[in-house]
Protein backbone atom coordinates (compact mmCIF):
# COMPACT_ATOMS: atom_id res chain seq x y z
CA UNK A 1 0.00 0.00 0.00
CA UNK A 2 3.01 2.32 -0.53
CA UNK A 3 2.69 5.03 -2.73
CA UNK A 4 3.92 5.49 -6.24
CA UNK A 5 7.17 7.89 -6.06
CA UNK A 6 6.34 8.59 -9.86
CA UNK A 7 2.76 9.67 -8.96
CA UNK A 8 3.50 11.58 -5.66
CA UNK A 9 0.53 13.47 -4.98
CA UNK A 10 2.07 15.43 -1.99
CA UNK A 11 0.73 13.78 0.90
CA UNK A 12 3.08 11.25 2.54
CA UNK A 13 2.52 7.77 3.61
CA UNK A 14 0.68 8.62 6.54
CA UNK A 15 -1.87 10.90 5.17
CA UNK A 16 -3.94 8.28 4.23
CA UNK A 17 -7.34 10.03 5.07
CA UNK A 18 -9.11 8.68 1.32
CA UNK A 19 -6.87 6.15 0.37
CA UNK A 20 -9.06 2.57 -0.76
CA UNK A 21 -8.30 -0.04 2.32
CA UNK A 22 -9.38 -3.37 3.14
CA UNK A 23 -13.02 -4.09 5.57
CA UNK A 24 -12.08 -2.78 9.27
CA UNK A 25 -11.30 -5.81 11.46
CA UNK A 26 -12.41 -5.40 15.04
CA UNK A 27 -10.36 -7.72 16.46
CA UNK A 28 -9.15 -6.31 20.24
CA UNK A 29 -6.18 -7.39 22.25
CA UNK A 30 -5.67 -6.24 25.81
CA UNK A 31 -2.75 -4.04 26.40
CA UNK A 32 0.41 -5.79 28.05
CA UNK A 33 2.00 -4.24 30.77
CA UNK A 34 4.99 -3.45 28.75
CA UNK A 35 2.91 -1.67 25.94
CA UNK A 36 1.62 0.32 29.31
CA UNK A 37 4.79 1.26 30.30
CA UNK A 38 5.37 2.63 26.94
CA UNK A 39 2.43 4.72 26.79
CA UNK A 40 3.75 5.99 30.45
CA UNK A 41 7.07 6.70 29.13
CA UNK A 42 5.82 8.98 26.85
CA UNK A 43 3.23 11.12 29.02
CA UNK A 44 5.81 11.17 31.19
CA UNK A 45 8.88 12.31 29.49
CA UNK A 46 6.73 14.36 27.38
CA UNK A 47 5.22 16.13 30.23
CA UNK A 48 8.56 17.16 31.86
CA UNK A 49 9.82 19.00 28.20
CA UNK A 50 11.65 16.42 26.99
CA UNK A 51 9.43 16.34 23.75
CA UNK A 52 6.24 16.64 22.42
CA UNK A 53 3.59 15.24 20.19
CA UNK A 54 4.61 16.55 17.23
CA UNK A 55 8.43 15.44 18.01
CA UNK A 56 6.75 11.48 18.77
CA UNK A 57 4.72 11.72 15.62
CA UNK A 58 7.88 13.08 13.55
CA UNK A 59 9.76 10.11 14.07
CA UNK A 60 6.58 7.57 13.61
CA UNK A 61 5.86 9.49 9.86
CA UNK A 62 9.35 9.30 9.21
CA UNK A 63 9.92 5.60 9.79
CA UNK A 64 7.83 5.14 6.64
CA UNK A 65 4.97 3.31 6.16
CA UNK A 66 6.65 0.04 6.24
CA UNK A 67 6.91 -0.01 9.60
CA UNK A 68 3.15 0.77 9.96
CA UNK A 69 2.71 -2.36 8.92
CA UNK A 70 5.61 -4.68 10.27
CA UNK A 71 6.11 -3.24 13.80
CA UNK A 72 2.92 -2.89 16.47
CA UNK A 73 1.40 0.49 17.57
CA UNK A 74 3.94 0.01 20.89
CA UNK A 75 7.02 -0.71 19.05
CA UNK A 76 6.76 2.22 17.05
CA UNK A 77 6.13 4.23 20.10
CA UNK A 78 9.53 3.18 22.38
CA UNK A 79 11.60 3.56 18.81
CA UNK A 80 10.21 7.20 18.67
CA UNK A 81 9.95 8.04 22.72
CA UNK A 82 13.87 6.85 22.53
CA UNK A 83 14.67 8.95 19.40
CA UNK A 84 13.43 11.64 20.97
CA UNK A 85 15.02 11.56 24.33
CA UNK A 86 18.85 10.78 22.49
CA UNK A 87 18.23 13.66 20.28
CA UNK A 88 16.81 15.99 23.74
CA UNK A 89 20.12 14.84 25.37
CA UNK A 90 18.64 12.64 28.00
CA UNK A 91 21.03 10.08 27.32
CA UNK A 92 22.85 9.03 24.19
CA UNK A 93 23.16 6.23 21.93
CA UNK A 94 26.14 4.68 24.06
CA UNK A 95 24.31 4.59 26.99
CA UNK A 96 21.05 2.87 25.46
CA UNK A 97 23.28 0.34 23.75
CA UNK A 98 25.00 -0.55 26.79
CA UNK A 99 21.87 -0.58 28.71
CA UNK A 100 20.06 -2.50 26.00
CA UNK A 101 23.31 -5.11 25.95
CA UNK A 102 22.66 -5.30 29.75
CA UNK A 103 19.20 -6.04 29.58
CA UNK A 104 19.01 -8.84 27.26
CA UNK A 105 21.72 -10.43 29.32
CA UNK A 106 19.42 -10.79 32.38
CA UNK A 107 16.97 -13.64 30.89
CA UNK A 108 15.57 -14.67 27.97
CA UNK A 109 11.64 -13.66 28.69
CA UNK A 110 10.21 -9.97 29.48
CA UNK A 111 9.66 -10.37 32.91
CA UNK A 112 13.47 -12.00 33.58
CA UNK A 113 14.71 -9.01 31.78
CA UNK A 114 13.19 -6.35 34.63
CA UNK A 115 15.16 -6.05 37.46
CA UNK B 1 0.06 -6.96 9.33
CA UNK B 2 2.32 -9.35 11.03
CA UNK B 3 -0.20 -9.60 14.32
CA UNK B 4 -3.67 -10.95 12.23
CA UNK B 5 -3.87 -14.28 13.97
CA UNK B 6 -6.83 -14.92 12.03
CA UNK B 7 -6.33 -18.20 11.69
CA UNK B 8 -5.32 -18.92 15.49
CA UNK B 9 -8.56 -17.97 17.08
CA UNK B 10 -9.85 -18.55 20.88
CA UNK B 11 -13.03 -20.19 21.95
CA UNK B 12 -14.57 -16.83 22.43
CA UNK B 13 -13.46 -15.51 18.90
CA UNK B 14 -10.60 -13.55 19.95
CA UNK B 15 -6.99 -14.34 18.46
CA UNK B 16 -4.76 -15.55 21.37
CA UNK B 17 -1.87 -12.96 22.31
CA UNK B 18 1.55 -13.36 23.34
CA UNK B 19 2.43 -13.00 27.43
CA UNK B 20 4.90 -11.54 29.59
CA UNK B 21 6.94 -15.03 29.36
CA UNK B 22 7.60 -15.03 25.65
CA UNK B 23 10.76 -14.54 24.66
CA UNK B 24 12.07 -11.01 24.68
CA UNK B 25 11.42 -8.81 22.17
CA UNK B 26 14.26 -5.94 20.60
CA UNK B 27 11.58 -3.70 21.38
CA UNK B 28 10.93 -4.60 24.73
CA UNK B 29 14.73 -4.68 25.59
CA UNK B 30 14.56 -1.14 24.64
CA UNK B 31 11.29 -0.45 26.74
CA UNK B 32 13.58 -1.53 29.90
CA UNK B 33 16.51 0.09 29.05
CA UNK B 34 14.85 2.87 28.14
CA UNK B 35 12.89 2.73 31.52
CA UNK B 36 15.76 2.35 33.61
CA UNK B 37 17.61 5.65 32.19
CA UNK B 38 14.88 7.90 32.25
CA UNK B 39 14.55 6.00 36.29
CA UNK B 40 18.44 7.03 36.87
CA UNK B 41 18.30 10.48 35.61
CA UNK B 42 15.75 11.15 37.58
CA UNK B 43 13.21 11.95 34.62
CA UNK B 44 11.07 10.25 36.33
CA UNK B 45 10.34 7.44 38.95
CA UNK B 46 9.05 3.80 39.45
CA UNK B 47 6.39 4.96 41.44
CA UNK B 48 5.58 7.47 38.71
CA UNK B 49 5.17 5.41 35.95
CA UNK B 50 3.08 2.45 38.36
CA UNK B 51 0.50 5.91 38.79
CA UNK B 52 0.84 6.75 35.65
CA UNK B 53 -0.64 3.49 34.10
CA UNK B 54 -2.89 3.46 37.29
CA UNK B 55 -4.27 6.82 36.08
CA UNK B 56 -5.22 5.77 32.09
CA UNK B 57 -6.28 1.67 33.46
CA UNK B 58 -8.46 4.01 35.69
CA UNK B 59 -9.96 5.95 32.53
CA UNK B 60 -12.66 3.87 30.64
CA UNK B 61 -16.11 4.71 28.48
CA UNK B 62 -18.00 4.53 31.25
CA UNK B 63 -16.83 7.91 32.21
CA UNK B 64 -18.59 9.42 28.87
CA UNK B 65 -20.79 7.28 29.80
CA UNK B 66 -21.91 9.38 32.72
CA UNK B 67 -21.18 13.03 30.53
CA UNK B 68 -23.51 11.71 28.12
CA UNK B 69 -26.10 10.47 30.34
CA UNK B 70 -25.73 13.67 32.59
CA UNK B 71 -26.14 16.11 29.15
CA UNK B 72 -29.56 13.90 28.41
CA UNK B 73 -30.78 14.96 31.47
CA UNK B 74 -29.85 18.06 32.00
CA UNK B 75 -29.92 20.79 29.58
CA UNK B 76 -27.85 23.38 31.17
CA UNK B 77 -24.65 20.59 31.38
CA UNK B 78 -25.67 20.14 27.24
CA UNK B 79 -25.42 23.62 26.61
CA UNK B 80 -22.43 24.01 28.53
CA UNK B 81 -21.16 20.56 27.18
CA UNK B 82 -21.21 22.05 23.18
CA UNK B 83 -20.08 25.30 24.53
CA UNK B 84 -16.33 23.76 25.81
CA UNK B 85 -16.24 19.62 26.60
CA UNK B 86 -12.94 20.41 27.72
CA UNK B 87 -14.43 22.77 30.84
CA UNK B 88 -17.39 20.45 31.02
CA UNK B 89 -16.08 17.41 31.94
CA UNK B 90 -13.51 19.10 34.30
CA UNK B 91 -16.34 20.47 36.47
CA UNK B 92 -17.42 17.09 36.68
CA UNK B 93 -14.17 15.62 38.26
CA UNK B 94 -12.21 14.30 35.06
CA UNK B 95 -8.71 15.07 34.76
CA UNK B 96 -8.65 15.55 31.48
CA UNK B 97 -5.37 17.41 31.06
CA UNK B 98 -4.62 19.90 28.47
CA UNK B 99 -6.19 18.34 25.83
CA UNK B 100 -8.79 20.61 23.88
CA UNK B 101 -11.91 18.55 23.77
CA UNK B 102 -15.27 19.68 21.10
CA UNK B 103 -18.79 17.52 22.18
CA UNK B 104 -20.71 16.74 18.74
CA UNK B 105 -24.32 15.97 19.42
CA UNK B 106 -26.41 13.94 17.33
CA UNK B 107 -29.73 14.22 16.04
CA UNK B 108 -32.24 13.12 14.56
CA UNK B 109 -31.32 14.83 11.54
CA UNK B 110 -27.50 14.53 11.74
CA UNK B 111 -24.74 11.48 12.85
CA UNK B 112 -21.88 12.70 13.59
CA UNK B 113 -18.30 10.42 13.72
CA UNK B 114 -15.16 10.39 14.59
CA UNK B 115 -11.38 9.54 12.85
CA UNK B 116 -7.85 10.77 12.91
CA UNK B 117 -6.52 10.04 8.99
CA UNK B 118 -2.92 11.79 10.09
CA UNK B 119 -2.30 9.37 13.68
CA UNK B 120 -4.63 8.09 16.05
CA UNK B 121 -5.65 10.76 18.19
CA UNK B 122 -8.53 10.18 20.39
CA UNK B 123 -10.24 11.53 23.72
CA UNK B 124 -7.88 8.70 25.69
CA UNK B 125 -8.11 11.22 28.58
CA UNK B 126 -11.48 10.73 29.14
CA UNK B 127 -12.63 7.18 27.65
CA UNK B 128 -9.39 5.71 28.26
CA UNK B 129 -6.87 3.98 25.35
CA UNK B 130 -8.84 3.81 21.48
CA UNK B 131 -9.81 0.28 20.42
CA UNK B 132 -7.03 -1.31 17.93
CA UNK B 133 -9.33 -0.84 15.02
CA UNK B 134 -9.54 2.88 15.37
CA UNK B 135 -5.69 3.11 14.80
CA UNK B 136 -5.58 0.87 12.08
CA UNK B 137 -5.22 1.85 8.05
CA UNK B 138 -8.72 0.43 7.26
CA UNK B 139 -10.63 2.90 9.40
CA UNK B 140 -8.01 6.30 9.20
CA UNK B 141 -8.10 5.69 5.51
CA UNK B 142 -11.75 5.10 4.93
CA UNK B 143 -13.83 6.87 7.32
CA UNK B 144 -13.42 10.32 5.66
CA UNK B 145 -14.34 9.05 1.91
CA UNK B 146 -16.80 6.33 2.75
CA UNK B 147 -18.46 6.53 5.87
CA UNK B 148 -21.60 5.22 5.35
CA UNK B 149 -20.67 2.21 4.28
CA UNK B 150 -18.24 2.13 7.51
CA UNK B 151 -20.72 2.79 9.64
CA UNK B 152 -22.68 -0.27 7.76
CA UNK B 153 -19.37 -2.42 8.60
CA UNK B 154 -20.39 -1.61 11.98
CA UNK B 155 -23.99 -2.14 11.93
CA UNK B 156 -25.13 1.26 12.03
CA UNK B 157 -27.59 1.69 9.30
CA UNK B 158 -28.12 5.30 8.66
CA UNK B 159 -31.24 6.48 6.80
CA UNK B 160 -30.47 8.36 3.21
CA UNK B 161 -31.68 11.46 5.14
CA UNK B 162 -29.50 11.67 7.90
CA UNK B 163 -26.44 13.76 7.20
CA UNK B 164 -23.10 12.38 8.23
CA UNK B 165 -20.66 14.23 9.31
CA UNK B 166 -16.91 12.73 9.67
CA UNK B 167 -14.69 14.74 11.91
CA UNK B 168 -10.83 14.33 11.86
CA UNK B 169 -9.36 14.89 15.07
CA UNK B 170 -5.87 16.70 15.46
CA UNK B 171 -3.02 16.16 18.14
CA UNK B 172 -4.17 19.28 20.40
CA UNK B 173 -7.92 18.49 19.28
CA UNK B 174 -10.12 15.91 20.21
CA UNK B 175 -13.87 15.27 19.73
CA UNK B 176 -16.61 12.94 21.73
CA UNK B 177 -20.08 12.28 20.24
CA UNK B 178 -23.54 12.58 22.41
CA UNK B 179 -25.58 9.49 20.80
CA UNK B 180 -28.90 10.42 20.43
CA UNK B 181 -30.93 9.65 24.12
CA UNK B 182 -32.62 6.43 22.95
CA UNK B 183 -36.48 6.25 22.84
CA UNK B 184 -38.72 4.38 25.58
CA UNK B 185 -36.41 6.57 27.94
CA UNK B 186 -38.56 9.26 29.73
CA UNK B 187 -38.09 9.08 33.15
CA UNK B 188 -35.05 7.38 33.14
CA UNK B 189 -31.95 8.56 35.84
CA UNK B 190 -28.44 9.58 34.60
CA UNK B 191 -27.18 6.35 35.97
CA UNK B 192 -29.53 4.48 33.98
CA UNK B 193 -28.90 6.01 30.98
CA UNK B 194 -24.98 5.59 31.19
CA UNK B 195 -25.80 1.97 30.94
CA UNK B 196 -26.94 2.51 27.60
CA UNK B 197 -24.03 4.44 26.44
CA UNK B 198 -21.22 2.65 24.48
CA UNK B 199 -18.06 3.44 23.55
CA UNK B 200 -18.65 3.25 19.78
CA UNK B 201 -21.52 5.53 20.48
CA UNK B 202 -19.23 7.95 21.27
CA UNK B 203 -16.48 7.84 18.21
CA UNK B 204 -19.94 7.20 16.02
CA UNK B 205 -19.60 4.00 14.80
CA UNK B 206 -22.26 3.27 16.91
CA UNK B 207 -25.56 4.00 18.42
CA UNK B 208 -26.94 4.27 22.43
CA UNK B 209 -28.31 0.72 22.76
CA UNK B 210 -32.17 0.51 22.80
CA UNK B 211 -33.74 -0.29 26.79
CA UNK B 212 -35.25 -3.37 25.18
CA UNK B 213 -31.82 -5.16 24.77
CA UNK B 214 -30.35 -4.32 27.73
Amino acid sequence: MTKDSQTFDGRRWHDMGGDAAGRIRTDQHDFSLWEKRVDALMILASAKGHFTVDGLRRVLEDMGPEAFETMTYYERWIASVNQNLIESGVYSTAELAQRMSEVAARGATYGEANK
Amino acid sequence: MPHDHHDHLSPSGHPYRPDDDHPLTYWQQMEIAVRELLIEKGVTSAAEINAQIDAMDARSPSNGASVVAKAWTDPAFRDALLADASAATRDMGFDIGPMKLIALENTSDVHNVVVCTLCSCYPRNLLGLPPDWYKSRAYRSRTVKEPRKVLAEFGVDLPATTQVRVHDSTADMRYVVIPARPSGTDGWDAGKLATLVTRDSMIGTGLAKAPDIT
